[in-house]
């Protein structure tokens, strides 16, 4: 057997050991006991979250959406409603709001996930202002308007074990990203996946090639929105409060940016962009009122220079058994 | 009755705004395949810039220009400083960007679009600004039962005057008929011998200028702007321009001002909380519907 | 001499019987039965039949414009007939979507190359065996025992089709990174990845070299010896199409006007004029 047909993992292409380094900061950087950072980190977090669940719309399938905070909104209001008026716990309602926001994409998106490219991107972007100006209406009396809804729980199992602090919210939305992260990578490397990046190359040879275009579209908003619900109800409890105008179109620009700077369908480019997003506005504090001057020359440049990405995704050896190689065929 | 024509007029002005904006959007699409986020901020600007000379300028313009010379002097202002950085922004931001495809080109515009509007913000000052209440004379029309002020006569006349002149470059001459077969493929129309860098610079001349304009008749008419203001209008404005038709200059027009009746018979009857709403509703109704848009062309892919 | 149908616009198809009988005794694969294709004004097909026969290769050829690809565009759902029906083995194709058709056993290839240009050429094969599959989102991401056999029998059957056009060693090249040729190759090979039962190609000879073209007729021709397959083919390159084709018909202006042996239809008098155009009329 040849040398050079050795096959690789597919996308692990960070060396095993920057990984490990990565993660071992991540669980020992609570340990700095600046809460300041630490919560800094915290919307680190819920940055890659949204990034990662707009991925698999924009960055997999190629969907233009620039309303994915419509999704989150849709996720963080059923947290807040149903725990202020209903008392439901928190962690309950998780899946309950992931379900509500990816029903909600299911609905709306149905009717209009045959439109072309930059028609898809108008629709969302009024489906975005739609939740956001419903919300600020206060439509029978339960979104509570401008202000939104406050007095939202912590997350809780039973009374021993609350996630009250800086430290646990930091826990809780890491873990949620790496089970994210998992599972993406999982779909990356699976026949959905496949189905997914050849929708983007292609449409039309897609469906001529046996794909049902429509279920895979409509699959990856149904995905990227319940992600994007689960970072709302996260967002929710730890804010406590919710309000229309955390949820606006720059936000969903900003997720945009985020797919497209960081590398489109490209998990570790994502993190970083999600990185870049949150960062920036710190390491800048100083500048105050330049900072979104240099935040949006930054973008024009970063197109100018590296339209691919920070870190473009990398296709290359598929990890399973050949069949050519145990035989030895394999100098075609 | 009363209220329905006073509506409609009321429509018709906002109407002239949107599609006056929405000209530079389609434009710039049509031929260029690039959805212009920063088209707004540029309106914007334009608004901020008439402030300036009207507001802070008093003194001056009343002495020297009377207070007509003052209105035209500050549209003419603002439409050439317009031109001028709409095409710096064209050269700066989009030229390099064009081979890498349209999702760096919406990256590089949202760029911009922040740039622009932060420095709104750090030059102007992030409150709201305000001009002032009788640039022009608050005298008004009276048709049977309808109230129509001179401000808004000025506006429609204005608009028209613009539109029809767009209208007839466009239609009736052949560079105009250079634009719209670059609109219809860039690429034959530029191995057709039509120099693509004349139309380049042409649309985001005047587009933006269009939109300068727009951005000091908004001023004078509602007299608040904010730095903020760009991202709704051009929102509202890119409505307007998929509702008449991507790429069809005629269809902006008409656009814009269906959006603005739109917009104000849906404050007027249903509720002015949810006008946005109705209008953003209407819109995803149309590309539904009739993604085309009302004057569009059917495009088909050839497989 | 056998007359076709379209009596009524005074133009007949003639086929001769000895023609008839070479292929009446065959299994009938696709049926197309008085198709008609509207867009606007413009009838792209007029009331077109066809039979392509189980295990032959059957070409349609015809001047550009006279309906051919729209015809394989009907065949395999990308449009709906507005008139006359398109019958695969057995089964009326009507309401169907393009992916479903696939499903069913008819692949196709496209008149200008539509690869998925930034994957793999390995990952364009392994596409085609989508349809085949059936691992779900679940047991995608839970990596589960019932996937994993799934995908490495996608991966495998992959390569096998990938070394058959040739092409194993560009497994893991971008698409669109490799020559023209092997990209209609690899096209190919992402048909036949879908285990079709009729493999529909369109203009696959385009662009090549002359070389290129003998070697996609040879390959053309062992696929047929090798697999249970049918092929049907859009051609204008008359050295392939009357190299390896077992039956011809020909198309004009949406409709068809001749069909039959290859070297029959070569010296048809309408064959000629609907290429050509008739003679000049003599000058005074």
């Amino acid at each position: 057997m040849k040398e050079n047909n050795k096959l690789k993992p597919e996308n692990i292409f960070i060396k095993n050991w920057l990984v490990i380094i990565l993660i071992t900061a991540l669980l020992l950087f609570p340990l700095s006991g600046n809460n300041y950072f630490i919560d800094v980190a915290f919307f680190f977090g819920i940055y890659a979250l949204l990034g990662l669940s707009l991925n698999i719309i924009l960055g997999e399938v190629g969907l233009f959406n620039l309303g994915h905070m419509g999704f989150m909104a849709i996720g963080a209001y059923t947290t807040a409603i149903l725990n202020t008026h209903f008392g439901i716990p928190i962690i309950f309602l998780m899946p309950v709001s992931a379900l509500a926001a990816a029903g909600f994409a299911y609905l709306v998106c149905s009717p209009i996930i045959h439109l072309r490219g930059d028609y898809l991107c108008i629709v969302t972007i009024g489906m975005g202002e739609i939740i956001r100006l419903t919300l600020n209406n206060n439509p029978f009396g339960i979104t509570g308007g401008p202000n939104g809804v406050f007095g939202i729980d912590f997350p809780s199992l039973g009374s021993f074990f609350i996630i009250d602090n800086s430290t646990k919210f930091y826990f809780l939305i890491w873990i949620i990203v790496g089970l994210t992260i998992f599972a993406l990578i999982n779909l990356q490397r699976s026949r959905i996946g496949r189905a997914w990046n050849c929708i983007r190359e292609d449409e039309i040879a897609a469906e001529a090639t046996g794909i049902d275009v429509r279920y895979y579209k409509l699959l990856a908003f149904i995905l990227g929105a319940g992600l994007a619900g689960v970072a709302g109800n996260i967002y929710a409890s730890k804010l406590m409060i919710v309000s229309p105008e955390s949820f606006d179109f720059m936000e969903s620009c900003m997720l945009f940016c985020i797919v497209l700077i960081g590398g489109m369908g490209s998990i570790p480019g994502v993190l970083i962009g999600a990185a870049a997003i949150s960062l920036f506005p710190e390491v800048f504090r100083t500048f105050a009122q330049y900072r979104m001057l240099i935040f949006g020359s930054v973008m024009v440049m970063m197109m100018i220079f590296r339209p691919g990405g920070i870190w473009p995704r990398k296709r290359g050896a598929v990890e399973f058994k050949s069949l050519l190689l145990k035989t030895g065929r394999d100098n075609v | 009755m009363r209220v329905f024509l006073e509506q409609l007029l009321n429509g018709l002005t906002i109407g002239s705004f949107y599609a006056l904006i929405a000209l530079g959007y389609s434009m710039v699409f049509g031929v260029m395949k690039l959805i212009n986020f920063a088209h707004g901020d540029l309106f914007a600007l334009g608004s901020y810039l008439g402030f300036t000379i009207l507001v802070l300028g008093t003194a001056y313009i009343t002495s020297y220009l009377g207070l007509w010379g003052g209105m035209i002097a500050a549209i003419i202002i603002a439409a050439i400083c317009l031109a001028v950085v709409g095409t710096l922004v064209e050269r700066i931001a989009y030229r390099k960007i064009y081979p890498a495809g349209r999702l760096p080109l919406v990256v590089s515009a949202l760029g911009v679009s922040i740039f622009l509007q932060n420095s709104i913000m750090v030059v102007w000052g992030p409150r709201p600004q305000a001009y002032t209440a009788n640039v022009v004379p608050s005298a008004y029309l009276q048709i049977g039962e309808v109230r129509i002020t001179l401000l808004q006569i000025i506006i429609l006349v204005l608009s028209f005057l613009l539109m029809s002149i767009l209208y007839y470059i466009i239609q009736k001459t052949t560079f105009g008929a250079a634009i719209r077969a670059s609109a219809l493929d860039r690429d034959t129309a530029a191995l057709m011998g039509i120099n693509i860098n004349t139309i380049i610079f042409f649309i985001f001349a005047l587009g933006p200028a269009l939109g300068g304009t727009a951005g000091v008749m908004v001023g004078m008419y509602y007299r608040k702007i904010s730095f903020i203001m760009g991202w709704n209008y051009g929102l509202k404005a890119f409505t307007a321009t998929i509702l008449g038709g991507i790429g069809n200059i005629p269809g902006a027009m008409i656009g814009g001002l269906l959006l603005g009746v739109l917009e104000m018979l849906g404050s007027g009857y249903i509720s002015t909380a949810y006008k946005d709403v109705f209008v953003f509703i209407v819109l995803i109704l149309v590309l539904i519907f009739r993604p085309r848009g009302l004057l569009g062309e059917k495009v088909a892919e050839k497989v | 001499m056998f007359k076709d149908n379209n009596l009524n616009t005074g133009i007949s198809v003639e086929t001769d019987k000895v023609d008839e009988n070479i292929n009446g005794d065959k299994k009938v694969v696709l049926e197309i039965q008085e198709l008609t294709k509207r867009f606007g004004g413009l009838i792209a097909v007029n009331s077109f039949d066809l039979r392509v026969n189980q295990g032959r290769i059957s070409s349609i050829i015809g001047p550009n414009g006279a309906g051919k690809t729209t015809v394989f565009n009907v065949v395999t759902g990308i449009y709906q007939p507005d008139g006359g029906k398109v019958i695969f083995k057995g089964g009326d194709l009507a309401e169907n979507k393009p992916h479903q058709i696939v499903a069913k056993g008819i692949a196709r290839t496209f008149q200008n190359i539509r690869l998925f240009s930034n994957m793999t050429c390995l990952e364009n094969v392994m596409s085609g065996q989508h349809c085949r599959g059936s691992a779900g989102v679940w047991s995608s991401v839970f990596r589960s025992s019932h996937q994993i056999k799934e995908e490495n029998r996608i991966g495998e059957l992959a390569e096998g089709r990938l070394h058959q056009v040739g092409l194993w060693k560009f497994k893991d090249e971008l698409a669109k990174n490799i020559a023209y040729g092997s990209q209609r190759m690899l096209e190919i090979a992402r048909a036949l990845a879908t285990n079709p039962d009729l493999l529909v190609l369109d203009e696959p000879s385009s662009g090549l070299s002359d070389r290129e073209s003998e070697d996609l007729m040879k390959f053309l021709k062992d696929l047929l010896k090798e697999e249970d397959l049918t092929i049907l083919l859009i051609e204008h390159d008359m050295n392939v199409v009357m190299g390896i084709s077992d039956w011809v018909t020909v198309m004009d202006e949406g409709r068809k006007i001749a069909e039959g042996l290859p070297e029959n239809i070569y010296h048809n008098p309408l064959v000629i004029e609907a290429y050509l155009g008739k003679e000049e009329e003599e000058e005074l």
